[in-house]
């Protein structure tokens, strides 16, 4: 029989609470990215002309082509980081298994063609409770989207659970 | 000037209209493609069957957030601006699953010049099953026009 852990805080996360990843820098955002993106996520209808229609873009408030909110810049990086294997993914029992709790966006500026987006990203809190899968851990990530004049795009609130 | 909906015109308890999506392989594929988001579990009935789901392959998660984003656009138009987002994964989108997504205005304030609507939302399959409970809140333009509007 597993004995309950009194907490599944471990020294890794003190260590790394609010400290701030070094930036991760998107390509510029392209007018086609923004196209096939609006495409996408409106299948089989066709999406807004705010993401491809320049001249439909000019007449409204942004002046221009925006993108999608959800929009990633940062996708199909050339060079990937091949994630380096969890310790605690292979053992089983308590705090080894996980889920994505869910995330919220704060949303501030329009990402635009040209757009050079950096990102950056911060364990910035936790809490545990005893529920009906045991004792388990969620833990806040931040992660700031930034534009190439330091405005802030949008932050996320994204929550992970481990029990 | 895509002015769909006026902050003056929104009442606390009126519903948004819904936003329907049947998804299967040719939208998940697609978003994969845009996003890079080419993982077994969502293309591989076999691998979706390894991860714990009997029905094979499933839908992506962030889909589902690009599609909450999607009926607060189609409701209140481009000039609009959501200012906040978020909702967590309750259930599997199943292949083939009609996705809906509600929402429902739950209060309306002013703050910082901005006319802002909150909204509790969901996406439902087809049997009525709520899979992604979430919040939102959109800014709104004001038929004053002394509103502001982010982005």
């Amino acid at each position: 029989m597993t004995s309950q852990p009194e907490t599944l805080v471990n020294q890794e996360m003190l260590d790394k609470k609010d400290q701030w990843s070094e930036p991760n820098v998107s390509p510029p955002v392209s007018v086609s990215d923004i196209r096939k993106w609006g495409i996408a996520v409106y299948w089989p209808d066709t999406p807004p002309r705010l993401f491809w229609d320049e001249e439909y873009a000019k007449s409204t408030r942004y002046g221009g082509i925006v993108a999608p909110h959800d929009f990633n810049p940062f996708a199909w990086p050339v060079e990937r980081e091949v994630p380096a294997a969890r310790a605690t993914a292979a053992g089983g029992g308590v705090g080894t298994r996980g889920m994505n709790g869910g995330q919220t966006d704060f949303y501030e500026k329009a990402m635009r063609p040209g757009d050079v987006v950096s990102t950056s990203s911060a364990l910035v809190d936790w809490y545990e409770r005893n529920g009906k899968l045991g004792l388990t851990l969620f833990s806040v990530t931040e992660v700031r989207w930034t534009n190439q004049n330091d405005e802030i795009i949008k932050k996320r609130h994204s929550i992970s659970i481990r029990y | 000037m895509a002015y769909n909906v006026y902050y003056e015109d929104v009442e606390v308890g009126q519903e948004i209209p819904e936003w329907s999506r049947q998804t299967d392989f040719m939208h998940w594929n697609r978003y994969a493609a845009i996003n890079d988001e080419f993982v077994y579990i969502h293309m591989d009935d076999e691998a979706g069957r390894a991860a714990m789901n009997e029905q094979g392959a499933f839908g992506m998660g962030n889909l589902r957030f690009a599609y909450f984003h999607n009926a607060l656009r189609d409701w209140a138009g481009d000039e609009a601006y959501v200012t906040k987002l978020g909702c967590q994964f309750r259930a599997i989108n199943q292949k083939n699953d009609v996705l809906t997504v509600k929402g429902t205005v739950t209060a309306k304030r002013e703050e910082d010049g901005m006319y802002l609507v909150d909204i509790e939302m969901n996406v439902e399959n087809q049997e009525g099953q709520k899979t992604a409970p979430g919040e939102a809140t959109i800014a709104l333009p004001s038929k004053s026009g002394n509103h502001n509007l982010p982005g």
